[in-house]
């Protein structure tokens, strides 16, 4: 059986992303129609700051805002060679008019796009022009022309940055839709309990949910953004909670009794969780509103940690110790056709890719005495079986999820020393720390 | 480890044993009260002895509680209580002795002495017939008695090495059918947060299913895991993981 798992190491890794990526955007165009993969043929972007369009006094604080959300988010992306601005032509342009073709679409800068705009506030309001220009076109340059209209504050200029950055993720990216407007939910003890807290993707905007001065774990979110499912103690056992942002708290959600943990959503809102409401923790099954439960699996187990293949709804991983160290498994969403898809160590926290074909988890692969190695995060392909290790030599790793584009995922680590949450590329590279002091821990991605 | 059943059961028929003394001596002192002053030959009436008697209400009290003694007297005219000293010929006293106590009376008059003796047996821990300390009391035991099991990484088989530990837990809780208890599942820090919970639920299930199998009854016992939410010990070492791989045993009231 081992023969069918082969390591196709860390040099094969970048290839492995390619063949995500194909998947992720298997409606993509251009460079993926070419063949050309990840990290071979990036497009080379240029970002220019931003020009004030107007001499209000908030500009210059609301222009460096949106110019470094907007920098990051075009960086994040991972899909862009973005042309440094130590290389930029001195009149960056503020709107078309200004713009000088040849001087970006030559050496230093030798870009083929150029995403370019303006900024003005007046009596409160902020107008955000922004354009993305083919420049090695000037015939027809124009790929993108936006105008947004918003409320003068930092925090409305953050989001029309995310959204500008995310029209040209979407038009360069092969059609995939950017995560600059996505949250992560998280648990955070900085209040001295663990409680649910979320994020925007790039670690800003940090909000605390719950308030229940327990213990609360798991967070996640629904398909729709409408609900989030958690696990907490409640009235003497651990039960699946829900808090709502219609109306922002938790709401009622029936109790099962005995230890209800680790919930999942479908990708049509069903929910997976463990449960030991009949004895050992096995996987169940609810709908949305808790009804019509029914257990899929009926060993020893310990059974936790279900994750839905987002993509069908139809298989679900879990992890399982029936045989000792936890391992993953999968089965058809009805917990037929059992089959175990790691074979040694200690696997744990599955997450299914968005587009059906991979899991990514926390293995520590050679767990003994005297074994080198940690918990590090892995990738799978779920019909081979064969593996990517994405962390490396860098402390505990685990709770993977993947982002909604399949192109990033966030995970908690304690290579810092505390644990903190870190996002990067699928393919292990781009690494980022979102998080700083205390203990954040469980990042759960929205779905959109 | 059959040692430390052995020395279990030796300890507790001790205890039953002073319990028996003390009742005994209980029933012994009453008895002696009630042969207490027989009229001797009848004096010259100038001349009457005098007769005493002393009892205590309750003759039994927990270690902090006061009690009644009352005395009766006649043909006396000097009345003392040691450790009291001169009282009235009639009368009564609230005590609170800190020990069993036998208190003395002496009633002294022209035709002669009487004495008078009451036993105030005073419980301390050891013996609980009063309903109204039963809880605490109980817990105490509870607390000195019942021990946590302990379990191998990643496992929540009750080790063969802790067998005698359950065995001793059991015969605990059915000596004492009254105590109900919760036993937490615990584990180490290694490893997942989601994992480590539904470990510790087969870590508490399983002492709980020992329990249910050496005679207890299973409405007596709930179940709960803190996973490694709640540890005893935070060191990252063998010795502190090890602290933490249990099932706890907590008292519920």
């Amino acid at each position: 059986m081992s023969n069918s798992y082969r390591s196709i190491g860390r040099y094969a890794s970048l290839t492995f992303a390619a063949l995500l990526l194909f998947g992720a955007a298997s409606s993509a165009q251009d460079w993926i129609r070419t063949g050309t993969g990840l990290g071979v043929e990036r497009v080379r972007l240029a970002a220019a700051d931003f020009k004030p369009s107007t001499s209000d006094a908030k500009n210059a604080e609301l222009l460096k805002t949106f110019n470094d959300v907007l920098w990051n988010d075009l960086g994040n992306a991972g899909i862009f060679d973005l042309v440094s601005k130590s290389f930029y032509p001195l009149q960056e342009p503020g709107q078309p008019s200004d713009v000088n073709f040849s001087a970006w679409s030559s050496p230093p800068p030798n870009t083929s796009m150029l995403a370019f705009g303006n900024l003005g506030a007046a009596s409160g309001k902020v107008t955000v022009q922004g354009w993305l220009y083919d420049v090695k076109n000037q015939a027809s340059p124009q790929v993108l022309g936006k105008q947004y209209t918003d409320n003068a504050t930092l925090d409305a200029v953050r989001i029309i940055a995310h959204r500008f950055a995310d029209e040209i993720i979407f038009r360069l990216g092969g059609g995939v839709q950017g995560i600059a407007e996505t949250k992560i939910y998280f648990i955070s003890e900085r209040t001295g309990h663990k409680e649910v807290w979320m994020m925007d993707y790039d670690g800003a905007n940090q909000q605390q949910l719950t308030r229940s001065g327990s213990i609360s774990l798991s967070p996640r979110i629904s398909p729709d953004g409408s609900r989030l499912a958690f696990s907490s103690i409640n009235k003497g056992g651990w039960e699946i909670m829900m808090y709502s942002f219609d109306l922002n708290r938790v709401v009622a959600f029936p109790r099962f009794g005995g230890m209800n943990l680790s919930p999942s959503w479908s990708p049509d809102g069903k929910l997976a969780f463990s449960s030991s409401r009949n004895g050992y923790p096995n996987i169940w099954v609810i709908d949305g509103s808790g009804g019509n439960s029914r257990r899929l699996t009926s060993d020893k187990g310990p059974d936790v940690s279900p994750t839905w293949n987002r993509k069908t709804g139809s298989q679900i991983a879990f992890v399982s110790g029936r045989t000792g160290l936890p391992q993953i498994y999968t089965m058809e969403s009805d917990g037929t056709n059992l089959q175990r898809v790691t074979d040694q160590g200690y696997a744990v926290s599955p997450n299914w890719s968005p587009n059906g074909q991979f899991l990514t988890f926390s293995w520590m692969r050679k767990y003994g005495p005297g074994e080198p190695g940690s918990n590090d995060i892995y990738l799978m392909d779920v019909a081979s079986k064969q593996w990517v290790q994405l962390t490396h030599d860098a402390g505990r790793n685990d709770f993977p999820c993947w982002s909604p584009d399949g192109r990033h995922i966030v995970f908690q680590s304690h290579r810092s020393g505390s644990d903190q949450i870190w996002s990067m590329l699928a393919d292990g590279t781009n690494v980022k720390q979102l998080t700083f002091g205390s203990s954040n821990t469980q990042p759960n991605w929205s779905w959109k | 480890m059959k040692h430390v059943t052995a020395t279990r059961t030796t300890r507790t028929l001790t205890g039953w044993f002073s319990l028996a003394l003390a009742i005994g001596a209980i029933a012994f002192l009453a008895a002696c009260a009630k042969k207490v002053a027989p009229p001797p030959p009848p004096p010259p009436p100038s001349m009457t002895a005098p007769t005493a008697s002393l009892s205590a209400t309750p003759n039994t009290v927990d270690a902090g509680q006061p009690t009644t003694l009352s005395w009766q007297t006649t043909n006396a005219t000097d009345v003392s209580i040691d450790g009291i000293g001169p009282v009235d010929p009639t009368g009564s006293r609230q005590v609170t002795p800190a020990d069993s106590t036998t208190y003395h009376l002496v009633a002294k008059g022209s035709g002669g002495t009487q004495e008078a003796t009451a036993r105030v047996t005073v419980n301390t821990a050891a013996a609980p017939p009063q309903t109204s300390t039963y809880n605490a009391t109980e817990e105490e035991l509870f607390a000195q008695n019942v021990k946590d099991i302990y379990f191998d990484y990643d496992k929540a088989d009750i080790r063969a090495s802790d067998q005698s530990v359950i065995q001793g837990d059991a015969q605990f809780l059915q000596q004492h059918p009254n105590i109900r208890i919760t036993i937490e599942g615990h584990c180490d820090e290694r490893g997942s947060t989601e994992y480590n919970l539904a470990l510790g639920t087969n870590r508490a299930d399983s002492v709980k299913n020992a329990l249910i199998q050496a005679g207890v009854s299973g409405d007596r016992i709930k179940t709960f895991s803190y996973g490694k939410e709640k540890p005893f010990c935070t060191e990252s070492n063998e010795s502190c993981w090890q602290q933490n791989r249990r099932g706890h045993f907590v008292y519920e009231k």
